[in-house]
């Protein structure tokens, strides 16, 4: 074989390698969860009804989860009523938003009980289960279960603490999707109001990524999972 | 070789004849270092005045507390120090490439042979006048850092350096990813989602952590403070002025790192009592099942594994009296114009 041929070949292979590890690398960065609109769910100006679940195991069965057993939030679409495993949700700018979260997974008391009190919400308080509360005390949580997840926006000082469920339970749900309406449960519903145009980070205060360090990494940080933004949109 | 300076290599054994078709100067090469001089005096001069006078009071991190103004007199001294002798150099290169520029007719040849090899003068200035600078870098910077008790920089568990204040607040700093909260002792315990304080105080900053390492950045106030778990790391600042400032951790702590930040407020003493008082009633529904307070704040010690409420660290809770005088905090700073109790600092 000639040298020019050598000298091709070599140049060949290595413009595969780095189109291999260009593509390789963008998949990894471009990947991103869908986003669910609430942007046209209401007349503008009319309140926006934001329902969310929190899995335990978020499962395969939708959404294509890459990890079927990380702990997961999903956002309902507002037309389909399907659960879409995401953590991305555009909102209106400076409109009322009614917060519904069916948080489906255990708990436990919360690492900095800090994070057990509502604030950031219109009043400043939440309902359980159809009844208000401020302040959830993470070591002796109404049904004795503790916190399971929190919802904090940081930026905005939205906190509020969503309470576990027994796994005991027979209708305790063990992967996601979960349904409301036949497994086990809590209903934490709040509001807020919107700020100007932004995009605010939220995320969960008790570090629910199982088996990583202090509880945190994997689920904990990733889009998808329990880190997400609300992209509010004029 | 002249004995006045080592830059007139030419004139003396060892110095280069002309090159082919070159003559040399009469009466010998002109006291080169005497012009460089006064040029380099006054650039110098100038831009040390500019500086102070014209940059220099805005120079960052400003001027709110006692360690930010330290940090900008520090930087200040520093670039009147440093300016001066960047300029001898740019002002020493540029009069060589002008006046022993290679097209100029009378250009001697490049210098070398026993010239060039050793200058005593030379030498000796160079070593003295680096050692001095160097060795006064050195006492100012460690005079700067002692004097104003650690210049708000983190002292550790046991600070060396403390304030001799008569009133002191202490403020938890908790980093966990991502978020900083703030508690407050001397009030009861509150824990809060921004850090308010008031003005003309000092203050002892305990900053933790409850997972990984953070660090702790009050970027207008001047201080920066490690936040590892089950360590309290100390620093202490004096605030001077009202007004808001930004705090970010300054430590890649995980995928947010960059969304870890927050604004604190320093207020006039009369506001933050009402702040500090008010808040302290609004949270009084949660501070009743944080944990004691001690000067870490483990997930363990909070209760994370099963024991409610109840501080398992082997610490004490938090006692004013034990760590910052006969006074507890909260009454110092309230009764700050009144107070004559002398704190001691320290664990």
């Amino acid at each position: 074989m000639s040298r020019s041929w050598r000298i091709a070949i070599v140049l060949g292979l290595f413009a595969c390698a780095v189109v291999l590890v260009v593509f390789t690398a963008m998949a990894y960065i471009a990947t991103s969860p869908p986003t669910v609109s609430y942007l046209d769910s209401q007349p503008p100006g009319a309140t926006v009804h934001l329902v969310m679940q929190t899995d335990g195991v978020v499962g395969s069965a939708t959404g294509g989860a890459a990890h079927p057993t990380w702990v997961s939030y999903r956002i309902r679409t507002p037309k389909t009523h399907a659960w879409t495993h995401t953590t991305l949700v555009y909102l209106p700018a400076h409109s009322r938003i009614d917060v519904t979260i069916y948080q489906f997974d255990s708990g436990s008391p919360l690492r900095n009980q800090h994070f057990g009190m509502v604030t950031g919400t219109i009043g400043n308080d939440a309902k359980l289960n159809g009844k208000t509360f401020k302040v959830l005390n993470s070591y002796d949580t109404p049904n004795g279960q503790g916190v399971g997840h929190t919802f904090t926006v940081p930026s905005l000082g939205i906190n509020v603490p969503l309470e576990g469920n027994d796994t005991s339970k027979k209708t305790f749900c063990t992967y996601g999707p979960c349904d409301p309406a036949t497994q086990l449960h809590t209903k934490t519903t709040f509001a807020f109001t919107t700020p100007g145009v932004g995009n605010y980070r939220f995320q969960c205060f008790i570090p629910c990524g199982g088996g990583r360090y202090a509880g945190n990494g994997g689920a904990m940080q990733t889009l998808g999972y329990m880190g997400g933004f609300l992209e509010v949109r004029a | 070789m002249s004995e006045d300076t080592g830059f007139q290599p030419q004139s003396g054994a060892g110095a280069q004849p002309p090159g082919p078709g070159r003559t040399p100067p009469a009466g010998g090469q002109p006291h080169h270092f005497r012009r460089m001089i006064p040029i380099w005096l006054a650039l110098a001069l100038a831009c040390d005045l500019i500086w102070w006078f014209v940059v220099g009071p805005h120079v960052p991190p400003g001027d709110m507390s006692t360690s930010a103004v330290g940090a900008q007199f520090d930087f200040n001294v520093l670039f009147l120090a440093a300016a001066p002798v960047v300029l001898a150099v740019w002002v020493y290169l540029a009069y060589a490439v002008w006046t022993w520029r290679a097209s100029r007719a009378d250009a001697p040849e490049p210098v070398g042979g026993p010239a060039a090899r050793s200058n005593f003068k030379v030498q000796f200035w160079w070593i003295a006048i680096t050692t001095v600078v160097v060795l006064a870098a050195f006492v100012f910077g460690t005079v700067e850092l002692i004097v104003p008790a650690g210049a708000g920089g983190a002292e550790g568990p046991n600070p060396i350096w403390k304030p001799t204040a008569k009133h002191m607040l202490v403020v938890q700093v908790i980093a966990q990813q991502w978020k900083f909260t703030y508690r407050y002792p001397s009030y009861g315990g509150m824990q809060t989602n921004t850090l308010v304080l008031p003005n003309n105080t000092w203050i002892a900053f305990h900053v933790t952590s409850l997972d990984v390492i953070h660090s702790f950045w009050a970027y207008q106030i001047g201080v920066k403070v490690d936040a590892n778990p089950q360590l309290d790391d100390v620093a202490y600042t004096k605030t001077r002025q009202t007004g808001t400032f930004t705090v970010r951790c300054s430590e890649l702590c995980g995928i947010w790192h960059g969304a870890m930040f927050d604004y604190g407020k320093v207020l006039s003493k009369s506001a933050f009592d009402h702040w500090a008082t008010t808040t302290e009633k609004k949270q009084a529904v949660n501070t009743k099942y944080l944990p004691p307070f001690a000067w870490t704040y483990s997930p363990t010690a909070n209760g994370a594994t099963g024991a409610t409420g109840v501080n398992t660290s082997g610490q004490s809770p938090f006692s004013p009296e034990q760590h910052y005088g006969a006074t507890p905090a909260r009454k110092l700073v309230r009764s700050s114009l009144t107070s004559t109790a002398t704190p001691t600092t320290g664990t």
